[in-house]
This record gives structure tokens, sequence and C-alpha cells, in this order.
């Protein structure tokens, strides 16, 4: 479906993630995260850039993969996307909702 | 039938049974664990991780067997169960030869890694770190003369049955027992 945010319309799914990363830029992260009720600090960026990344290496990602990123610890992870980090992160970031169980 | 605020009522609308009480939503899972089976041990983890991922609170009440899943030095050896195990498909003599019981277990924990599974430790510390509260079971802890040094630094303490249930009050709190 369409959706207008930051200005600039973005084909998300169903829950709200975005299904095209070409439509992607920091001000739709921003408004994503505004959304969330989250403000985005220097430290989030840090983070979304990391889980964009691991994204484009097509890496299953995972509470436990993010615990072993060495950037930031699963307790801070939640500190910094609460209520559901890995959640809240990826539809931030603009990349699909990871299908993981751990 | 008159209603209280504090009872789940199914009401009918168009047709559609509607949940009170927050539509439904799971505010809390409080998970008990009873057993110390490796199988069930994975499990209890599996579902409070699993709300914490997805923002619900999430705390876990070890009884009995279930203790020595928090146990420090019996933590790192439980086995799951060969014998009286239908699924393990396998003749329960079979299953009672002496080393069955580990060899199994090695194998179901290389398909584990394999599925990104932590071990037992580890998966301790990711819960620990998502908030996960952990209670041990007095009766049991008295039970089996455990101290408290024995036990997992993440374990918030040790509480009665009833301490379990004052906290288990609340609106959307659900509770499993394994």
């Amino acid at each position: 479906m369409e959706k207008t945010i930051a200005g600039k319309s973005i084909t998300v799914n169903e829950e709200g993630y975005l299904t095209d990363f070409s439509q992607w830029d920091e001000k739709v992260g921003e408004a994503l995260a505004s959304e969330a009720n989250i403000a985005l600090s220097p430290r989030h960026w840090e983070v979304l850039k990391y889980l964009q990344n691991e994204q484009k290496n097509q890496v299953a990602l995972s509470i436990r993969r993010i615990g072993k990123s060495g950037l930031v610890d699963i307790k801070e992870f939640y500190q910094l996307f609460p209520p559901a980090p890995l959640k809240t992160a990826t539809k931030i970031a603009g990349i699909p909702k990871p299908a993981s169980c751990i | 039938m008159k209603e209280t605020n504090r009872t789940p009522v199914m009401h009918e609308t168009n047709g559609t049974p509607v949940m009170h009480e927050t539509k439904g939503a799971i505010k809390k899972m409080m998970i008990i664990l009873s057993k110390g089976t490796l199988e069930n041990v994975y499990a209890a983890f599996v579902l409070a991780n699993g709300a914490r991922m997805e923002g619900i609170e999430a705390e876990m009440f070890f009884t009995f067997f279930g203790l020595e899943a928090v146990h420090k030095k019996k933590l790192e050896h439980l086995h799951i169960a060969t014998v009286g195990n239908p699924a393990m498909h396998m003749p329960t003599m079979l299953g009672g030869l002496p080393g069955m019981e580990a060899l199994a277990t090695s194998m179901m924990k290389k398909e584990m890694e394999k599925v990104d599974m932590p071990e037992i430790p580890e998966f301790l510390d990711i819960l620990s770190a998502s908030g996960v509260k952990m209670w041990a079971c007095k009766l049991a802890f008295d039970m089996f003369h455990y101290k408290k040094e024995d036990l997992y630094e993440g374990v918030n303490g040790i509480i009665t049955v009833g301490d379990f249930y004052k906290k288990s009050e609340g609106e959307g709190v659900h509770m499993l027992f394994i």
C-alpha cells in the first residue's frame, strides 16, 4: 500500500515495512522513527546503518546476532528501540522484518 | 450476567466475538518452568525471549527440576530425555543405555547451533539482558538444599508461589506452565 511520509510517497506492506529500500532516505527514517516515538540520536544511526549493511550482505538478523555485533549489546538495543527493538529498528531502517524467533 | 472490570468477557458484536480487556493484547507472559530436560528448558527460554522481542514483558518462575536451568553447576549439563519420549522414535530399552542421553543431546546441540540457537549459558545472558525477570521457587530451592550462590547471577530473587501470583496481577497477563 502507498503511504505519504516526510513529503514522499512510499510503498509499505500491511505491517508498515518498506517494500522497496530505494524509496528510503534519512528523512523517511526520521519520520518512521517519530511514528514509533523515537528521536534518533547519532547512536541510533550507527545501529540503523549497521542493520542496513547486514541486510545488504544478506545476514539473517536476530537478537543473538545483534548481541554479537560488537557495536551494541542487547540491553542497549532494547533501550534504543523500545519496546520491540528488532521489529522497530528494521522498520525505521527501511528493511524487511526479520523472521527470527531468537 | 453482571460484568466486572477484571473478568475478560466474550461478546458478540455483529456476529464477531470481541474480547474485552485491552482487546486481548498480551502485555506480560508469566512462564513457569518445572522441568530440567533440555527440550523443555529451551521451549521456556524461546517463549520468554520471543515475548521480549515483541515488546511483551516476561517473567520466569523456576521450580522443581526447572531450577537446574539456573543452577550454575548444572545448567551446562542438561540433557534431552531419550526414555519416555515417544518423539525420539527410539525403542525405550535403547534410550536407557548408558551414554544415550549424552549422545542424543550432543546431536541435537549441533542442529540447534545451525538454527542460531544459543547454548544455555549464553541464552540466560540474552534473557537477562533483554529484561526477563527470573525467580527461583523457594520451596524447591529449600528442598534441593541449594544456596543463593549456586544460582545464575541473573536470578532476581527466591520467592514463594504467592509472591509469583502477586507479580502476575494486571490486565493482559498470561501464565504458562512448562
